[in-house]
Protein backbone atom coordinates (compact mmCIF):
# COMPACT_ATOMS: atom_id res chain seq x y z
CA UNK A 1 0.00 0.00 0.00
CA UNK A 2 1.19 3.04 -0.76
CA UNK A 3 1.19 5.97 1.42
CA UNK A 4 1.50 9.87 0.73
CA UNK A 5 0.70 13.49 1.05
CA UNK A 6 -1.19 15.57 -1.34
CA UNK A 7 -1.27 19.64 -1.37
CA UNK A 8 -3.75 22.13 -2.63
CA UNK A 9 -0.80 24.67 -2.20
CA UNK A 10 -2.73 27.42 -1.42
CA UNK A 11 -1.25 30.79 0.16
CA UNK A 12 -3.30 31.19 3.59
CA UNK A 13 -2.92 33.90 6.41
CA UNK A 14 -1.66 31.77 9.56
CA UNK A 15 -4.92 32.83 11.94
CA UNK A 16 -2.83 32.67 14.96
CA UNK A 17 -0.12 35.26 13.83
CA UNK A 18 -1.91 37.21 10.66
CA UNK A 19 1.16 36.42 8.59
CA UNK A 20 0.38 35.63 5.24
CA UNK A 21 3.51 33.61 3.62
CA UNK A 22 4.71 35.28 0.31
CA UNK A 23 4.23 33.19 -2.87
CA UNK A 24 7.86 32.38 -3.09
CA UNK A 25 7.82 30.93 0.73
CA UNK A 26 5.09 28.81 -0.17
CA UNK A 27 6.64 27.70 -3.27
CA UNK A 28 9.76 26.68 -1.12
CA UNK A 29 7.71 25.13 1.87
CA UNK A 30 5.90 22.74 -0.60
CA UNK A 31 9.39 21.66 -1.69
CA UNK A 32 10.63 21.16 1.56
CA UNK A 33 7.31 19.41 2.21
CA UNK A 34 7.96 16.93 -0.08
CA UNK A 35 11.42 16.41 0.69
CA UNK A 36 10.38 15.93 4.22
CA UNK A 37 8.09 13.60 2.99
CA UNK A 38 11.17 11.15 1.76
CA UNK A 39 12.81 11.60 4.63
CA UNK A 40 9.91 10.40 7.04
CA UNK A 41 9.42 7.17 4.69
CA UNK A 42 6.37 8.46 2.90
CA UNK A 43 5.98 7.00 -0.81
CA UNK A 44 4.27 9.80 -2.81
CA UNK A 45 3.82 13.91 -3.31
CA UNK A 46 1.21 14.96 -5.49
CA UNK A 47 0.78 18.47 -6.21
CA UNK A 48 -2.61 20.35 -7.39
CA UNK A 49 -2.73 22.34 -10.31
CA UNK A 50 -4.45 25.83 -9.72
CA UNK A 51 -4.58 29.01 -12.27
CA UNK A 52 -5.75 31.34 -9.25
CA UNK A 53 -4.91 32.75 -6.31
CA UNK A 54 -4.72 31.89 -3.38
CA UNK A 55 -3.08 29.22 -5.16
CA UNK A 56 0.61 28.89 -6.55
CA UNK A 57 0.86 25.66 -8.19
CA UNK A 58 0.28 26.66 -11.60
CA UNK A 59 3.17 24.56 -13.32
CA UNK A 60 3.21 21.07 -11.73
CA UNK A 61 6.17 19.38 -13.87
CA UNK A 62 8.28 22.17 -13.10
CA UNK A 63 7.89 21.81 -9.28
CA UNK A 64 7.48 18.31 -9.58
CA UNK A 65 11.17 18.45 -11.86
CA UNK A 66 12.73 20.04 -9.13
CA UNK A 67 11.88 17.79 -6.32
CA UNK A 68 12.69 14.75 -8.40
CA UNK A 69 16.30 15.96 -8.83
CA UNK A 70 16.35 16.19 -4.79
CA UNK A 71 15.04 12.90 -3.60
CA UNK A 72 15.46 9.42 -4.54
CA UNK A 73 12.65 7.22 -4.13
CA UNK A 74 9.60 9.58 -3.87
CA UNK A 75 6.86 8.48 -6.45
CA UNK A 76 5.58 11.78 -7.67
CA UNK A 77 2.08 12.97 -8.95
CA UNK A 78 -1.06 15.39 -9.15
CA UNK A 79 -4.12 16.10 -7.43
CA UNK A 80 -4.78 16.98 -9.90
CA UNK A 81 -4.11 17.35 -13.38
CA UNK A 82 -6.68 19.01 -15.35
CA UNK A 83 -7.63 17.17 -18.29
CA UNK A 84 -10.26 19.42 -19.60
CA UNK A 85 -8.32 22.31 -19.75
CA UNK A 86 -4.73 21.39 -20.64
CA UNK A 87 -3.74 19.95 -24.37
CA UNK A 88 -3.44 16.44 -24.15
CA UNK A 89 -0.48 17.23 -26.33
CA UNK A 90 1.35 18.68 -23.62
CA UNK A 91 0.14 16.91 -20.88
CA UNK A 92 1.81 13.54 -22.87
CA UNK A 93 5.30 15.47 -23.27
CA UNK A 94 5.68 16.99 -20.35
CA UNK A 95 4.54 14.22 -17.95
CA UNK A 96 7.32 11.92 -20.44
CA UNK A 97 9.94 13.91 -19.83
CA UNK A 98 9.49 14.09 -16.00
CA UNK A 99 9.35 10.15 -16.09
CA UNK A 100 12.47 10.15 -17.93
CA UNK A 101 14.18 12.49 -15.13
CA UNK A 102 12.95 10.96 -12.06
CA UNK A 103 13.55 7.31 -13.65
CA UNK A 104 9.96 6.45 -13.91
CA UNK A 105 8.86 8.03 -10.34
CA UNK A 106 5.60 9.44 -12.00
CA UNK A 107 1.99 9.15 -11.73
CA UNK A 108 -0.71 11.71 -12.54
CA UNK A 109 -4.15 12.33 -11.56
CA UNK A 110 -6.97 13.59 -13.65
CA UNK A 111 -9.59 16.66 -12.52
CA UNK A 112 -11.78 18.85 -14.07
CA UNK A 113 -10.89 21.77 -11.59
CA UNK A 114 -12.38 23.50 -8.91
CA UNK A 115 -13.52 26.73 -10.33
CA UNK A 116 -15.33 26.90 -13.93
CA UNK A 117 -13.60 30.72 -14.37
CA UNK A 118 -10.56 28.45 -15.31
CA UNK A 119 -12.07 27.17 -18.94
CA UNK A 120 -12.32 30.19 -20.64
CA UNK A 121 -8.55 30.96 -19.31
CA UNK A 122 -7.77 28.37 -21.53
CA UNK A 123 -9.77 29.21 -24.24
CA UNK A 124 -12.62 25.97 -23.46
CA UNK A 125 -16.20 25.87 -23.10
CA UNK A 126 -17.71 25.24 -19.69
CA UNK A 127 -20.56 23.87 -20.11
CA UNK A 128 -18.38 21.00 -21.98
CA UNK A 129 -16.42 19.93 -19.10
CA UNK A 130 -17.57 15.92 -19.29
CA UNK A 131 -16.92 15.69 -23.20
CA UNK A 132 -13.30 17.27 -23.30
CA UNK A 133 -12.25 15.21 -20.28
CA UNK A 134 -12.99 11.85 -22.48
CA UNK A 135 -12.48 13.30 -25.27
CA UNK A 136 -8.91 15.08 -24.27
CA UNK A 137 -8.08 11.38 -22.29
CA UNK A 138 -8.41 9.60 -24.54
CA UNK A 139 -6.28 11.06 -26.90
CA UNK A 140 -3.93 11.66 -24.24
CA UNK A 141 -3.35 7.59 -24.23
CA UNK A 142 -2.97 7.09 -27.56
CA UNK A 143 0.17 9.83 -27.51
CA UNK A 144 1.88 7.80 -24.97
CA UNK A 145 1.13 4.28 -26.14
CA UNK A 146 1.22 4.61 -29.98
CA UNK A 147 4.24 6.09 -31.92
CA UNK A 148 2.37 7.74 -35.16
CA UNK A 149 -0.86 9.24 -33.87
CA UNK A 150 -3.41 10.20 -36.51
CA UNK A 151 -6.41 11.96 -34.77
CA UNK A 152 -9.44 14.01 -35.07
CA UNK A 153 -11.24 15.10 -32.56
CA UNK A 154 -14.11 17.98 -31.38
CA UNK A 155 -11.64 20.21 -28.96
CA UNK A 156 -8.62 20.72 -30.90
CA UNK A 157 -6.91 20.75 -34.49
CA UNK A 158 -6.24 17.21 -36.34
CA UNK A 159 -3.23 15.70 -35.85
CA UNK A 160 -1.69 13.85 -38.53
CA UNK A 161 1.66 11.42 -37.89
CA UNK A 162 2.37 13.32 -34.91
CA UNK A 163 4.59 11.68 -32.44
CA UNK A 164 4.95 13.16 -28.93
CA UNK A 165 8.36 13.46 -27.27
CA UNK A 166 10.12 11.85 -25.53
CA UNK A 167 8.31 8.81 -25.64
CA UNK A 168 7.22 7.45 -22.17
CA UNK A 169 9.78 5.79 -20.30
CA UNK A 170 10.62 1.95 -21.05
CA UNK A 171 7.67 2.37 -23.17
CA UNK A 172 5.31 2.37 -20.21
CA UNK A 173 3.19 5.16 -19.71
CA UNK A 174 2.79 6.72 -16.20
CA UNK A 175 0.26 5.31 -14.22
CA UNK A 176 -2.93 7.39 -14.02
CA UNK A 177 -5.67 8.27 -11.47
CA UNK A 178 -9.19 9.80 -11.94
CA UNK A 179 -10.46 11.93 -8.99
CA UNK A 180 -14.07 12.94 -8.54
CA UNK A 181 -15.88 14.26 -5.96
CA UNK A 182 -19.21 14.01 -6.95
CA UNK A 183 -19.40 12.62 -10.66
CA UNK A 184 -20.10 9.09 -11.38
CA UNK A 185 -18.96 9.37 -15.08
CA UNK A 186 -15.58 9.74 -14.07
CA UNK A 187 -15.85 6.58 -11.75
CA UNK A 188 -17.32 5.61 -15.23
CA UNK A 189 -14.29 6.52 -17.25
CA UNK A 190 -11.51 4.77 -14.23
CA UNK A 191 -13.38 1.62 -14.59
CA UNK A 192 -13.22 1.44 -18.61
CA UNK A 193 -9.73 1.75 -19.02
CA UNK A 194 -8.99 0.35 -15.91
CA UNK A 195 -7.01 2.85 -14.30
CA UNK A 196 -7.44 4.13 -10.60
CA UNK A 197 -10.23 5.64 -9.22
CA UNK A 198 -9.29 8.36 -6.48
CA UNK A 199 -12.22 9.46 -4.08
CA UNK A 200 -11.00 12.76 -2.38
CA UNK A 201 -13.38 11.98 0.62
CA UNK A 202 -12.14 14.84 3.01
CA UNK A 203 -15.12 17.04 2.98
CA UNK A 204 -17.98 14.78 2.32
CA UNK A 205 -20.05 12.30 4.61
CA UNK A 206 -18.90 8.74 3.51
CA UNK A 207 -21.77 7.61 2.11
CA UNK A 208 -21.75 9.45 -1.28
CA UNK A 209 -18.57 7.74 -1.60
CA UNK A 210 -19.20 4.43 -1.16
CA UNK A 211 -21.95 4.42 -4.09
CA UNK A 212 -19.29 6.14 -5.86
CA UNK A 213 -16.08 3.67 -5.34
CA UNK A 214 -18.81 0.94 -5.68
CA UNK A 215 -19.97 2.37 -8.83
CA UNK A 216 -16.23 2.11 -10.29
CA UNK A 217 -15.72 -1.33 -8.86
CA UNK A 218 -18.56 -2.78 -10.63
CA UNK A 219 -17.77 -1.38 -13.59
CA UNK A 220 -13.94 -2.27 -13.61
CA UNK A 221 -15.23 -5.79 -13.08
CA UNK A 222 -18.15 -5.11 -16.17
CA UNK A 223 -14.60 -4.11 -18.51
CA UNK A 224 -12.91 -7.51 -17.96
CA UNK A 225 -9.95 -5.81 -16.00
CA UNK A 226 -10.08 -7.70 -13.19
CA UNK A 227 -12.71 -8.73 -10.02
CA UNK A 228 -14.49 -5.54 -8.27
CA UNK A 229 -11.96 -5.83 -5.34
CA UNK A 230 -8.75 -6.08 -7.57
CA UNK A 231 -10.07 -2.04 -8.81
CA UNK A 232 -6.79 0.40 -7.59
CA UNK A 233 -8.70 2.32 -5.07
CA UNK A 234 -6.62 5.61 -3.28
CA UNK A 235 -8.65 8.03 -0.33
CA UNK A 236 -7.93 11.13 0.74
CA UNK A 237 -7.51 11.50 4.70
CA UNK A 238 -7.18 14.85 6.95
CA UNK A 239 -5.39 14.52 10.14
CA UNK A 240 -3.91 16.70 12.95
CA UNK A 241 -1.66 15.06 15.51
CA UNK A 242 -0.06 15.71 18.78
CA UNK A 243 0.77 12.85 21.98
CA UNK A 244 -2.06 14.40 23.56
CA UNK A 245 -5.45 14.83 21.94
CA UNK A 246 -6.29 17.37 23.65
CA UNK A 247 -3.21 19.49 22.59
CA UNK A 248 -4.29 18.87 18.69
CA UNK A 249 -7.87 20.09 19.04
CA UNK A 250 -6.53 23.22 21.05
CA UNK A 251 -4.08 23.98 18.26
CA UNK A 252 -5.66 23.15 15.21
CA UNK A 253 -8.81 25.13 16.07
CA UNK A 254 -8.11 28.11 15.05
CA UNK A 255 -6.79 26.51 11.60
CA UNK A 256 -9.88 24.75 11.55
CA UNK A 257 -12.16 27.55 12.30
CA UNK A 258 -11.06 29.83 9.65
CA UNK A 259 -9.84 27.73 6.88
CA UNK A 260 -10.72 27.78 3.36
CA UNK A 261 -13.27 25.99 1.83
CA UNK A 262 -15.03 24.92 5.20
CA UNK A 263 -14.39 27.74 7.63
CA UNK A 264 -16.86 29.65 9.45
CA UNK A 265 -19.11 26.70 8.86
CA UNK A 266 -19.80 23.49 11.19
CA UNK A 267 -17.48 22.97 14.83
CA UNK A 268 -14.50 21.04 14.31
CA UNK A 269 -16.16 18.29 16.64
CA UNK A 270 -19.43 18.47 13.92
CA UNK A 271 -16.68 17.79 11.12
CA UNK A 272 -14.24 15.35 12.55
CA UNK A 273 -17.64 12.81 12.80
CA UNK A 274 -18.69 13.34 9.76
CA UNK A 275 -15.82 13.24 7.47
CA UNK A 276 -12.23 11.48 7.58
CA UNK A 277 -10.56 14.60 9.62
CA UNK A 278 -8.95 13.29 12.65
CA UNK A 279 -7.94 15.93 15.30
CA UNK A 280 -6.17 13.98 18.09
CA UNK A 281 -3.37 11.93 18.81
CA UNK A 282 -1.54 9.29 16.56
CA UNK A 283 -3.55 6.06 17.49
CA UNK A 284 -7.05 8.50 16.75
CA UNK A 285 -5.64 8.70 13.68
CA UNK A 286 -4.63 5.04 13.06
CA UNK A 287 -8.03 4.06 14.37
CA UNK A 288 -10.15 6.15 11.98
CA UNK A 289 -7.89 5.51 8.91
CA UNK A 290 -7.93 2.03 9.28
CA UNK A 291 -11.92 2.44 9.36
CA UNK A 292 -11.24 3.65 5.62
CA UNK A 293 -11.20 0.12 4.45
CA UNK A 294 -14.22 -1.53 6.39
CA UNK A 295 -16.26 1.54 4.22
CA UNK A 296 -14.36 1.32 1.06
CA UNK A 297 -12.71 -2.22 1.09
CA UNK A 298 -8.89 -3.01 0.02
CA UNK A 299 -7.22 -0.26 -1.39
CA UNK A 300 -4.00 1.11 -2.96
CA UNK A 301 -3.28 4.01 -2.25
CA UNK A 302 -3.82 6.88 1.28
CA UNK A 303 -3.49 10.54 0.44
CA UNK A 304 -3.18 12.79 3.48
CA UNK A 305 -3.68 16.63 3.41
CA UNK A 306 -0.89 18.16 5.66
CA UNK A 307 -0.15 21.70 4.88
CA UNK A 308 -3.29 23.69 4.20
CA UNK A 309 -4.96 26.51 6.07
CA UNK A 310 -1.72 28.79 7.07
CA UNK A 311 -0.35 26.36 9.43
CA UNK A 312 3.04 27.04 9.60
CA UNK A 313 5.87 24.95 7.98
CA UNK A 314 7.66 23.92 11.35
CA UNK A 315 4.52 22.66 12.23
CA UNK A 316 3.80 20.92 9.45
CA UNK A 317 7.15 19.08 9.28
CA UNK A 318 6.67 18.50 12.86
CA UNK A 319 2.79 16.69 11.40
CA UNK A 320 5.51 14.75 9.03
CA UNK A 321 7.35 13.43 11.61
CA UNK A 322 4.29 12.03 13.61
CA UNK A 323 3.06 10.61 10.35
CA UNK A 324 5.84 9.29 9.25
CA UNK A 325 6.90 8.09 12.13
CA UNK A 326 4.18 6.32 14.63
CA UNK A 327 1.24 6.26 12.18
CA UNK A 328 2.38 5.49 8.50
CA UNK A 329 4.33 2.20 9.48
CA UNK A 330 1.49 0.70 11.78
CA UNK A 331 -1.08 1.57 8.85
CA UNK A 332 1.33 -0.27 6.42
CA UNK A 333 1.45 -3.21 8.79
CA UNK A 334 -1.94 -3.51 9.46
CA UNK A 335 -3.23 -2.63 5.79
CA UNK A 336 -0.49 -5.40 4.24
CA UNK A 337 -1.88 -7.95 6.94
CA UNK A 338 -5.10 -7.58 5.81
CA UNK A 339 -5.01 -7.82 1.97
CA UNK A 340 -5.55 -10.81 0.07
CA UNK A 341 -3.01 -11.75 -1.88
CA UNK A 342 -5.17 -11.37 -5.05
CA UNK A 343 -5.63 -7.91 -4.58
CA UNK A 344 -2.88 -6.02 -6.08
CA UNK A 345 -0.24 -3.49 -4.28
CA UNK A 346 -0.28 0.37 -5.79
CA UNK A 347 1.10 0.69 -9.34
CA UNK A 348 4.64 1.81 -9.55
CA UNK A 349 6.57 2.14 -12.74
CA UNK A 350 8.63 -0.86 -12.01
CA UNK A 351 5.09 -2.99 -11.32
CA UNK A 352 3.48 -1.74 -14.56
CA UNK A 353 7.13 -2.35 -16.59
CA UNK A 354 7.53 -5.80 -14.70
CA UNK A 355 3.52 -6.55 -16.13
CA UNK A 356 4.68 -5.16 -19.88
CA UNK A 357 7.02 -7.21 -20.06
CA UNK A 358 5.10 -10.22 -19.30
CA UNK A 359 2.53 -9.75 -21.25
CA UNK A 360 4.70 -9.52 -24.33
CA UNK A 361 6.14 -12.76 -23.17
CA UNK A 362 3.11 -14.47 -22.95
CA UNK A 363 2.23 -12.61 -26.56
CA UNK A 364 5.62 -14.13 -27.80
CA UNK A 365 4.91 -17.70 -26.75
CA UNK A 366 1.36 -17.77 -28.29
CA UNK A 367 3.45 -16.76 -31.03
CA UNK A 368 5.18 -19.55 -31.47
CA UNK A 369 2.52 -22.08 -30.40
CA UNK A 370 0.71 -20.42 -33.82
CA UNK A 371 3.86 -21.17 -35.93
CA UNK A 372 4.27 -24.23 -34.11
CA UNK A 373 1.11 -25.72 -35.10
CA UNK A 374 1.22 -24.48 -38.56
CA UNK A 375 4.32 -25.99 -39.36
CA UNK B 1 -58.26 5.23 2.66
CA UNK B 2 -54.76 6.14 1.12
CA UNK B 3 -52.22 8.14 3.40
CA UNK B 4 -50.70 10.96 1.90
CA UNK B 5 -47.71 12.78 3.98
CA UNK B 6 -47.42 16.73 3.84
CA UNK B 7 -44.22 18.38 4.86
CA UNK B 8 -44.91 21.73 6.41
CA UNK B 9 -41.91 23.94 6.20
CA UNK B 10 -42.37 26.91 9.08
CA UNK B 11 -39.35 29.61 8.68
CA UNK B 12 -40.49 32.04 11.48
CA UNK B 13 -37.85 33.30 13.74
CA UNK B 14 -40.13 33.88 17.09
CA UNK B 15 -41.48 31.58 19.50
CA UNK B 16 -44.54 31.49 19.22
CA UNK B 17 -44.64 32.80 16.09
CA UNK B 18 -47.60 33.60 14.12
CA UNK B 19 -45.86 32.04 10.92
CA UNK B 20 -45.93 28.60 12.42
CA UNK B 21 -49.63 29.66 13.25
CA UNK B 22 -50.63 29.78 9.82
CA UNK B 23 -48.66 26.81 9.25
CA UNK B 24 -50.40 24.90 12.09
CA UNK B 25 -53.60 25.78 10.74
CA UNK B 26 -53.12 25.47 6.91
CA UNK B 27 -52.07 21.65 8.18
CA UNK B 28 -54.80 21.19 10.18
CA UNK B 29 -56.79 22.06 7.36
CA UNK B 30 -55.38 20.06 4.82
CA UNK B 31 -56.23 17.07 7.50
CA UNK B 32 -59.58 17.82 8.02
CA UNK B 33 -60.29 17.72 4.20
CA UNK B 34 -58.63 14.34 3.76
CA UNK B 35 -60.26 12.90 6.84
CA UNK B 36 -63.78 14.42 4.86
CA UNK B 37 -63.01 12.58 1.44
CA UNK B 38 -61.92 8.99 3.88
CA UNK B 39 -57.95 9.91 3.56
CA UNK B 40 -55.27 10.27 5.95
CA UNK B 41 -53.17 13.17 5.67
CA UNK B 42 -49.69 12.57 7.80
CA UNK B 43 -47.99 15.96 8.95
CA UNK B 44 -44.50 16.48 9.12
CA UNK B 45 -43.36 20.28 10.51
CA UNK B 46 -40.05 21.96 9.97
CA UNK B 47 -39.30 24.58 12.21
CA UNK B 48 -36.19 26.29 9.89
CA UNK B 49 -35.36 27.80 12.90
CA UNK B 50 -33.95 24.62 14.52
CA UNK B 51 -32.57 23.98 11.42
CA UNK B 52 -30.57 27.74 11.17
CA UNK B 53 -27.09 26.56 12.00
CA UNK B 54 -27.24 23.30 10.06
CA UNK B 55 -28.27 25.18 6.66
CA UNK B 56 -25.80 27.55 6.99
CA UNK B 57 -22.97 24.64 7.78
CA UNK B 58 -24.67 22.85 4.32
CA UNK B 59 -24.33 26.28 2.50
CA UNK B 60 -20.40 26.61 3.78
CA UNK B 61 -19.60 22.98 3.19
CA UNK B 62 -21.68 21.83 0.19
CA UNK B 63 -23.24 19.09 1.85
CA UNK B 64 -25.89 18.83 4.96
CA UNK B 65 -25.43 17.67 8.11
CA UNK B 66 -26.71 14.16 9.72
CA UNK B 67 -29.80 16.88 10.77
CA UNK B 68 -30.32 18.52 8.12
CA UNK B 69 -30.40 15.71 5.51
CA UNK B 70 -33.45 13.70 7.41
CA UNK B 71 -35.45 17.32 6.78
CA UNK B 72 -34.60 17.07 3.24
CA UNK B 73 -35.32 13.94 2.88
CA UNK B 74 -38.70 14.64 4.31
CA UNK B 75 -39.64 17.40 2.04
CA UNK B 76 -38.60 16.07 -0.73
CA UNK B 77 -40.15 12.97 -0.15
CA UNK B 78 -43.68 14.35 0.89
CA UNK B 79 -46.91 14.22 -1.07
CA UNK B 80 -47.27 17.67 -0.76
CA UNK B 81 -45.78 20.64 0.92
CA UNK B 82 -46.77 23.95 2.67
CA UNK B 83 -44.14 26.32 2.90
CA UNK B 84 -45.09 29.54 5.30
CA UNK B 85 -42.29 32.55 5.63
CA UNK B 86 -42.90 35.71 7.54
CA UNK B 87 -41.89 39.15 5.22
CA UNK B 88 -38.35 40.89 5.76
CA UNK B 89 -37.72 43.41 3.65
CA UNK B 90 -40.56 42.79 1.76
CA UNK B 91 -39.75 39.40 0.34
CA UNK B 92 -39.20 35.65 1.88
CA UNK B 93 -36.52 35.47 4.87
CA UNK B 94 -33.11 34.24 4.05
CA UNK B 95 -33.31 31.48 6.13
CA UNK B 96 -36.57 30.80 3.77
CA UNK B 97 -34.98 30.64 1.08
CA UNK B 98 -31.25 29.28 1.98
CA UNK B 99 -33.47 25.98 3.08
CA UNK B 100 -34.97 25.84 -0.45
CA UNK B 101 -30.93 26.84 -2.00
CA UNK B 102 -30.01 23.51 0.09
CA UNK B 103 -32.52 21.17 -1.54
CA UNK B 104 -31.87 19.38 -4.38
CA UNK B 105 -32.86 21.32 -7.58
CA UNK B 106 -35.32 18.64 -8.77
CA UNK B 107 -36.16 17.59 -5.35
CA UNK B 108 -39.64 19.27 -5.41
CA UNK B 109 -40.44 18.71 -9.40
CA UNK B 110 -43.98 18.19 -9.60
CA UNK B 111 -44.77 18.26 -6.00
CA UNK B 112 -48.05 20.33 -5.19
CA UNK B 113 -47.02 23.44 -3.08
CA UNK B 114 -49.60 25.39 -0.88
CA UNK B 115 -47.64 29.05 -0.47
CA UNK B 116 -48.59 30.95 2.55
CA UNK B 117 -46.85 34.23 4.57
CA UNK B 118 -47.17 36.37 7.25
CA UNK B 119 -46.55 39.75 7.43
CA UNK B 120 -47.49 42.78 9.75
CA UNK B 121 -49.61 44.33 7.42
CA UNK B 122 -51.98 43.68 4.42
CA UNK B 123 -49.49 45.65 2.24
CA UNK B 124 -47.49 42.91 2.25
CA UNK B 125 -49.64 39.98 0.76
CA UNK B 126 -48.42 40.35 -2.86
CA UNK B 127 -45.78 39.25 -1.44
CA UNK B 128 -46.98 35.83 -2.79
CA UNK B 129 -47.20 36.50 -5.96
CA UNK B 130 -44.07 38.47 -7.15
CA UNK B 131 -41.30 36.23 -4.63
CA UNK B 132 -43.10 33.35 -3.36
CA UNK B 133 -44.07 31.99 -6.68
CA UNK B 134 -41.44 32.66 -8.78
CA UNK B 135 -39.12 30.93 -6.77
CA UNK B 136 -41.55 27.68 -6.69
CA UNK B 137 -41.92 27.98 -10.24
CA UNK B 138 -38.00 28.01 -11.02
CA UNK B 139 -38.14 25.03 -8.79
CA UNK B 140 -40.86 23.76 -10.94
CA UNK B 141 -43.52 22.47 -8.30
CA UNK B 142 -47.00 22.67 -8.73
CA UNK B 143 -48.14 25.54 -6.86
CA UNK B 144 -51.88 25.41 -5.77
CA UNK B 145 -53.94 28.84 -6.96
CA UNK B 146 -54.75 30.29 -3.37
CA UNK B 147 -51.96 31.35 -1.62
CA UNK B 148 -52.37 32.75 2.01
CA UNK B 149 -51.55 36.06 3.64
CA UNK B 150 -52.24 36.45 6.97
CA UNK B 151 -51.44 39.90 8.43
CA UNK B 152 -51.34 40.59 12.37
CA UNK B 153 -54.51 42.02 12.13
CA UNK B 154 -56.03 38.94 10.62
CA UNK B 155 -55.78 36.48 14.02
CA UNK B 156 -57.04 39.49 15.67
CA UNK B 157 -60.50 40.76 14.37
CA UNK B 158 -63.82 38.54 13.57
CA UNK B 159 -64.27 39.74 10.00
CA UNK B 160 -60.64 39.38 8.86
CA UNK B 161 -60.40 35.96 10.87
CA UNK B 162 -62.92 34.47 9.08
CA UNK B 163 -62.08 35.70 6.01
CA UNK B 164 -58.81 34.16 6.70
CA UNK B 165 -60.15 30.94 7.67
CA UNK B 166 -62.37 30.93 4.18
CA UNK B 167 -59.22 31.64 3.05
CA UNK B 168 -56.85 28.44 4.42
CA UNK B 169 -60.00 26.75 4.14
CA UNK B 170 -59.99 27.05 -0.04
CA UNK B 171 -56.08 26.29 -0.37
CA UNK B 172 -56.27 23.14 1.60
CA UNK B 173 -58.55 22.30 -1.01
CA UNK B 174 -57.15 22.98 -3.68
CA UNK B 175 -53.54 21.24 -2.36
CA UNK B 176 -55.63 18.12 -0.81
CA UNK B 177 -57.14 18.11 -4.65
CA UNK B 178 -53.98 17.47 -6.20
CA UNK B 179 -53.36 14.09 -4.44
CA UNK B 180 -55.71 11.82 -6.05
CA UNK B 181 -55.30 8.17 -4.49
CA UNK B 182 -54.54 6.66 -8.27
CA UNK B 183 -51.36 8.77 -8.36
CA UNK B 184 -50.59 7.81 -4.96
CA UNK B 185 -50.30 4.61 -5.91
CA UNK B 186 -48.16 4.96 -8.94
CA UNK B 187 -45.72 7.05 -7.18
CA UNK B 188 -45.20 4.72 -4.53
CA UNK B 189 -44.75 1.94 -6.64
CA UNK B 190 -41.70 3.51 -8.63
CA UNK B 191 -40.29 3.76 -5.32
CA UNK B 192 -40.52 -0.01 -4.04
CA UNK B 193 -38.77 -0.43 -7.34
CA UNK B 194 -36.43 1.63 -7.50
CA UNK B 195 -33.27 0.64 -6.79
CA UNK B 196 -30.87 2.09 -4.18
CA UNK B 197 -31.69 3.26 -0.72
CA UNK B 198 -31.88 7.57 0.20
CA UNK B 199 -34.63 9.77 -0.22
CA UNK B 200 -37.30 9.04 -3.13
CA UNK B 201 -37.62 11.06 -5.37
CA UNK B 202 -41.25 11.14 -7.70
CA UNK B 203 -39.76 12.19 -10.36
CA UNK B 204 -36.94 9.21 -10.02
CA UNK B 205 -34.51 11.56 -12.47
CA UNK B 206 -32.18 13.34 -9.87
CA UNK B 207 -29.83 10.48 -9.42
CA UNK B 208 -26.82 10.36 -11.26
CA UNK B 209 -26.05 6.95 -10.09
CA UNK B 210 -29.35 5.83 -10.96
CA UNK B 211 -28.72 7.19 -14.88
CA UNK B 212 -24.99 6.12 -15.72
CA UNK B 213 -24.51 6.94 -19.74
CA UNK B 214 -22.01 3.90 -20.31
CA UNK B 215 -18.40 5.09 -21.31
CA UNK B 216 -18.46 3.68 -24.95
CA UNK B 217 -21.54 6.12 -25.54
CA UNK B 218 -19.66 9.00 -23.64
CA UNK B 219 -16.87 7.92 -26.16
CA UNK B 220 -19.05 7.90 -29.34
CA UNK B 221 -21.13 10.89 -28.22
CA UNK B 222 -17.52 13.16 -28.90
Amino acid sequence: MQFGIFTVGDVTTDPTTGRTPTEAERIKAMVTIAQKAEEVGLDVFATGEHHNPPFVPSSPTTMLGYIAARTDTLLLSTSTTLITTNDPVKIAEDYAMLQHLADGRVDLMMGRGNTGPVYPWFGKDITKGIELAVENYDLLRRLWREDVVDWQGKFRTPLRGFTSTPRPLDGVPPFVWHGSIRSPEIAEQAAYYGDGFFANHIFWPKAHFQRLIELYRTRFEHYGHGSADQAIVGLGGQVFMRKNSQDAVKEFRPYFDHAPVYGYGPSLEDFTETTPLTVGSPTEVIEKTLKFRDYFGDYQRQLFLMDHAGLPLKTVLEQLDLLGGEVVPVLRKEFDALRPAHVPDGPTHASLLAAAERAAVDQRNAALEVAGTAS
Amino acid sequence: MTTFTVAVVSAGLSQPSSTRLLADQLAGAVRAAGAARGDRVEVITLELRELAHDITDNLLTGFPGVTLQTAIDAVSSADAVIAVTPVFSGSYSGLFKSFFDVLDRDALVGTPVLLAATGGSARHSLVLDYALRPLFAYLKADIVPTGVFAATADFGSDDAGRSLADRIGRAAGELLSRLSPTDNETARVETDLGPGSGPHHRSGTSDPFENLVPFEQLLARR
